[in-house]
């Protein structure tokens, strides 16, 4: 177990219908860091260092996944805070709701086979310069379970262009595109590189247990350096 | 009691895979001449009072931060009884 | 309109009442009279016709059923664990041990440390064949409910799943939307799917099974059992409001086969919503942390009638409920159709006055409808007032637990004699080593053999983060506490033409089967759950099957010790007079000390040692080979030897513990061919096989003989593995050695009959779902 700076406090958000807060705790704890429970109906971010957004079905995913939660009494110092630098993760359903509320642009709709698809997907990170990527190489080739129905990310070409060429997409898929993602986008970043949202799950690839890898550690040690460094919430 | 209808589509630009299906399966079931099929949302929103022009302004608000992701969806609104 | 009130019905006792409608038979209804007193009131009247109908009361089962009963006697409850079974000895806990048997909700097992687990397997067969999504969501939705009223948060789910052939094209309609509602359900439940069956068979066609299983954990103090202990004790019902869904589903739907129209016009089925129901099991488990809940029951098949009298039964015995205090979705409900409906994601708590504000405030908390509906008193009585009236008074075990006995008649078929003559003897076999490639691809590439992975990639096997080893391996595995590594397997099986050759045989290979599928992964088998689909009991030839099956299941269970702690029949699975292979579906739970040291199912290292455990005969009714090659099904099933089957499980969790072995795979359909083709793909391993001396080789590679399984062995254990074996008197065999290929590509090479690519292996295994279900 890997004992990052001391005190670290990352904050994982419960909505109702989310599933893998608990897993993203761990992967915090694992890392070395203190998950700090956080509910969707409070809004007080209680001074961490970091916000996780976990994986799963906030609200049933109803009306549009993440439109809901998005609107939560927390999303409100999350999306100012964020905006003045602290870290802030998506994961799946947390990527949904980080686009439903701009701190992210583009979208995330229906997997184009329109099947949920569970697997232990290939990706490339291509950007190490974010507060969640900074563990990684350049470059680096990952595996890391994927598992979602509404994965595909879009945006529009302008966009598109724009995140390529600011280097803002974090992580890419490789081999076959899951989801029918545009341009195999499976992470992004906004400019300032706090804010990372992606569809696959680092923190159910933390040990080897019961993950295909422990490929997804490094994005929640990352963290635990760029915090000490950066804004407290 | 008035009936607002918002009626929510995904932009032309983007990707309906559920419309394609249907589009699918009206072929197979021997529906000709369908050149194109695309799948929306419909939201009837019941007033407690008449749809005056602040009550519509108030829902066209709703519409374009809930009800619809500007980023890849349009929306329509009309009272129910017009069009 | 007159409410039909107590005191209504005491005034009209010659009132005509639609019992037979219903689903009652006219003795049934003259009986409830006579437990009256009086005529039912039309509210009664609905209660004791879904609570004694076929699903709700197992009428033509318990007779039969009562033989587990007996196995749980024999075993001994609270017995202490066999000396020599498991690796460690030095545990003080008494794994095993049954804490809730028969009659419970789910049967619930003591795994060590502290720790129990309760498991149950039931069907949604019916509903799945008239609404494939909905129906498998809401069986799913039910079972997890059944686990959540025993106490226990709900850890995984697994689905046994069977339908006509592949090509037809009722199969296409049905299989994707039964996928897409478990998925769909168990995913936003945030459940992970680690295991389950798909099998095709043309007797299915009509007739789907979706049987739905569900593993909970809990500490031994959280056991809640359904009492409502406590006079003076609040009623709680919360979740969904009550609407008009799938009003007599339960009586109607399961106990009438389908005419040959296809499905009823009548829409009795239920429509989940899983967001509710992870609300649900959030609210229920802070409920149950904070030591607030006297009693529970979930509402399945027969809704309000069944939680309250069940409920009510198992307590002081009597209580009150105010029915207008039930939320409703539809304000135009009947009582009689409150009492009856099936609206999903609703449970029925008990909780004192002290603590109900306490509860009402959590259910807040989770955005959870709460109401209490009712009262625990001593008067023995469950009465249920609307509008102020009394509609209903009735004794509660008489709705519950004394409903109809039958002793439905039953006799060995007719035609089972020549069925069993008519062996697979002379069926062709191949010969030649094309013959035998030729063999070997179209079995890996059939419907019942090929991979299932179009259906499993659509769960979520991550979700809770404790799952170490999900489908395709041999059993399910989920860790229960990461501080030990303790964790539980669970394998289903089923075997319907073995179960047509044979039924007590059958049944018995089942058990055989998801026994040996729990060793191989190191877990030690403690426990059974099963699901026995039928036709219809009415017909003397099913009924036979059936008892035989429970006489056959019964047994194993004894010699194997491993009782059946509770499950599920579903009867009437035929159209016409065709019934469905009967299929008895066994779940066998196992406990392993620690997950870090489970055996995976494929071979990963080259140049470790592939053994072949157990003894192999000409063994090929019901086979695979016969179904597939030849369209035949005939003759014995492969013989059941029960002490085989735990000697060679106690080696396989021996050495798993030890460390001794790379993987292990059990033989079962389509027999060493089938292991070996599975083995070597699962990760891109080939093998070189080499058919001992004199041996017949089409026997050797596709004959099902039972009590077998393939072990790869590292070089440096396999004199000490040699050893162990002979010790325990379990034949072996070294056949050959995991290879990868050096620079060429890897095979899977049987030397002197066919050496075949694992590319081209990979492609007829992995095509064929794919090809049928991608438009």
């Amino acid at each position: 177990m890997s004992k990052g700076p001391p005190d670290v406090r990352i904050g994982v958000v419960t909505f109702p219908g989310s599933l893998d807060d608990r897993d993203a705790a761990r992967a915090v704890r694992i890392a070395g860091g203190e998950p700090v429970a956080l509910w969707h109906g409070d809004s007080d971010l209680y001074q961490v260092d970091a916000v996780v957004l976990p994986g799963g079905f906030s609200y049933g995913d109803y009306l549009r996944c993440g439109a809901i939660a998005r609107f939560a009494p927390v999303m409100e110092p999350l999306i100012d805070a964020a905006r003045g630098g602290l870290p802030v993760l998506g994961i799946c359903n947390g990527f949904q709701i980080l686009c439903e509320s701009h701190l992210l642009p583009g979208a995330l709709i229906r997997n184009d086979h329109r099947k949920f698809v569970c697997r232990d997907q290939q990706l490339r990170v291509e950007n190490t310069t974010t507060a969640w990527t900074s563990g990684y190489q350049a470059d680096q080739e990952i595996v890391i379970p994927l598992k979602n129905g509404e994965g595909g990310y879009v945006a529009d070409e302008r966009t598109l262009d724009e995140l390529e060429g600011d280097g803002r997409v974090v992580f890419r898929y490789l081999e076959d595109n899951p989801n029918g993602s545009y341009r195999d986008i499976a992470g992004i970043t906004n400019a300032r590189g706090n804010v990372v949202g992606l569809m696959p799950h680092p923190e159910h690839a933390v040990d080897t247990v019961t993950g295909p890898t422990t490929d997804g550690l490094a994005v929640f040690s990352s963290c635990l350096n760029a915090a000490v460094e950066g804004v407290r919430a | 009691m008035a009936r607002v209808v918002v009626d929510v589509m995904l932009k032309p630009e983007i990707l309906d895979p559920q419309g394609k299906a249907v589009h699918g399966a009206l072929g197979r079931l021997g529906f000709e001449g369908v050149a194109a099929v695309r799948q929306g949302k419909r939201f009837e929103i019941d007033l407690a009072g008449e749809a005056t022009p602040e009550a519509i302004a108030e829902i066209e608000r709703a519409a374009g931060t809930l009800l619809s992701n500007p980023v890849i969806e349009d929306f329509t609104i009309h009272v129910e009884g017009t069009t | 309109m007159t409410i039909d009130t107590v005191k209504h019905a005491e005034a009209t006792p010659d009132h005509e009442q639609p019992w037979a409608e219903l689903g009652l038979k006219e003795d049934e209804y003259q009986r409830i009279r006579d437990i009256l007193g009086r005529r039912p009131t039309s509210s009664e009247l609905a209660m004791y016709s879904v609570m004694w109908s076929e699903h709700c009361s197992y009428k033509s089962s318990k007779v039969h059923l009562r033989r587990f009963g007996e196995v749980q006697e024999s075993a001994g409850i609270g017995a202490e664990r066999r000396a020599g079974a498991r690796p460690d000895n030095s545990q003080e806990t008494a794994a095993g041990k049954l804490l809730a048997g028969i009659g419970e909700n789910a049967g619930v097992v003591d795994v060590g440390h502290g720790y129990a687990v309760t498991f149950k397997v039931e069907s949604h067969n019916h509903p799945s064949y008239v609404e494939p999504y909905q129906g498998a969501a809401t069986g799913v939705g039910g079972i997890v409910r059944d686990i959540l009223a025993m106490g226990a948060r709900p850890i995984a789910v697994m689905d046994p799943l069977r339908f006509g052939p592949l090509e037809a094209a009722d199969t296409a309609r049905v299989l994707p939307g039964v996928v897409a509602g478990i998925g769909g359900y168990g995913n936003c439940l945030g459940l992970p799917n680690i295991g389950g069956e798909v099998v095709f068979d043309a007797s299915y066609a009509g007739n789907p099974l979706v049987n739905a299983l569900c593993v909970g954990v809990m500490k031994h103090e959280d056991l809640h059992l359904a009492h409502a202990s406590g006079i003076g004790n609040l009623v709680l019902l919360y979740g969904a409001k009550t609407g008009g869904d799938g009003i007599g589903g339960v009586s109607v739907l399961a106990s009438e086969t389908f005419d040959e129209e296809g499905p009823m016009k009548r829409p009795s089925v239920q429509v989940g919503d899983p967001f509710m129901e992870k609300l649900l099991i959030e609210c229920t488990l802070e409920m149950f942390a904070d030591g607030l809940v006297v009693g529970i029951q979930d509402l399945g098949g027969a809704g309000l009638s069944c939680a309250t009298s069940e409920l009510a039964s198992a307590g002081e015995g009597g209580m009150h409920v105010v029915l207008d205090d039930v939320p409703l979705r539809d304000s135009t409900l009947s009582p009689e159709e409150i009492l009856m409906s099936e609206s999903q994601e609703r449970m029925m708590a008990v909780v004192t006055p002290d603590d109900i504000d306490r509860v009402l405030e959590i259910c807040r908390k989770w955005d959870v409808d709460a109401t209490v509906v009712g009262e625990v008193n001593d008067s023995g009585r469950l009465t249920i007032e609307w509008r102020g009236e009394q509609v209903v008074d009735v004794p509660p075990r008489t709705v519950a637990h004394e409903g109809p006995v039958y002793e439905r008649p039953y006799a060995r078929p007719s035609w089972q004699d020549a069925l069993q003559a008519a062996g697979p003897q002379e069926l062709p076999r191949p010969s030649t080593g094309d013959e035998f490639r030729t063999t070997l691809l179209l079995l890996a590439g059939s419907p019942n053999l090929a991979s299932k992975a179009w259906v499993t990639d659509q769960y979520d096997r991550y979700v809770l983060g404790n799952t170490v080893l999900a489908q395709p391996e041999d059993s399910g595995v989920v860790r229960i506490d990461e501080a030990s590594g303790l964790g539980v397997a669970m394998a289903t099986d089923a075997n319907g033409r073995y179960t047509k050759l044979d039924p007590y045989a059958g049944a018995q290979l089942a058990l055989a089967e998801a026994y040996r599928n729990v060793a191989m992964v190191g877990a030690q088998p403690l426990a059974v759950s099963d699901c026995l689909n039928f036709g219809s009991p009415e017909d003397p030839d099913v009924m036979w099957q059936f008892a035989e099956a429970v006489r056959g299941l019964a047994d194993a269970c004894r010699a194997l010790e491993t009782p059946v702690t509770g499950g599920n029949v579903s009867f009437y699975n035929q159209t016409g007079d065709k019934a469905i292979l009967p299929t008895p579906v066994v779940g066998v739970l196992g406990v392993i000390e620690d997950v870090s040291r489970r055996t995976p199912s494929g071979f990963r290292t080259p140049g470790q040692a592939i053994y072949l455990l157990g003894e192999t005969r000409d063994e090929f009714g019901g086979s695979e080979w016969a179904h597939v090659v030849h369209g035949h099904l005939g003759g014995r099933p492969p013989a059941v030897d029960l002490d085989a089957e735990k000697v060679l499980a106690d080696l396989v969790v021996q050495a798993s513990h030890e460390g001794m072995i790379g993987a292990a795979h059990d033989l079962s359909d389509g027999g060493l061919a089938q292991a070996l083709v599975e083995s070597c793909l699962r990760y891109g391993a080939g093998a070189r096989i080499r058919i001992p001396e004199g041996v017949d080789p089409f026997v050797f590679l596709f004959s099902e003989s039972q009590a077998r399984a393939i072990v790869a062995v590292p070089e440096s254990e396999e004199e000490r593995f040699a050893d162990i074996c002979a010790a325990r008197g379990l034949p072996y065999q070294r056949i050959g050695v995991v290879d990868d290929g050096g620079d060429g590509a890897p095979t899977l090479d049987v030397e002197g009959i066919f050496s075949v690519p694992l590319d081209e292996l990979r492609e007829a295994h992995e095509r064929t779902l794919p090809a049928r279900f991608e438009a």
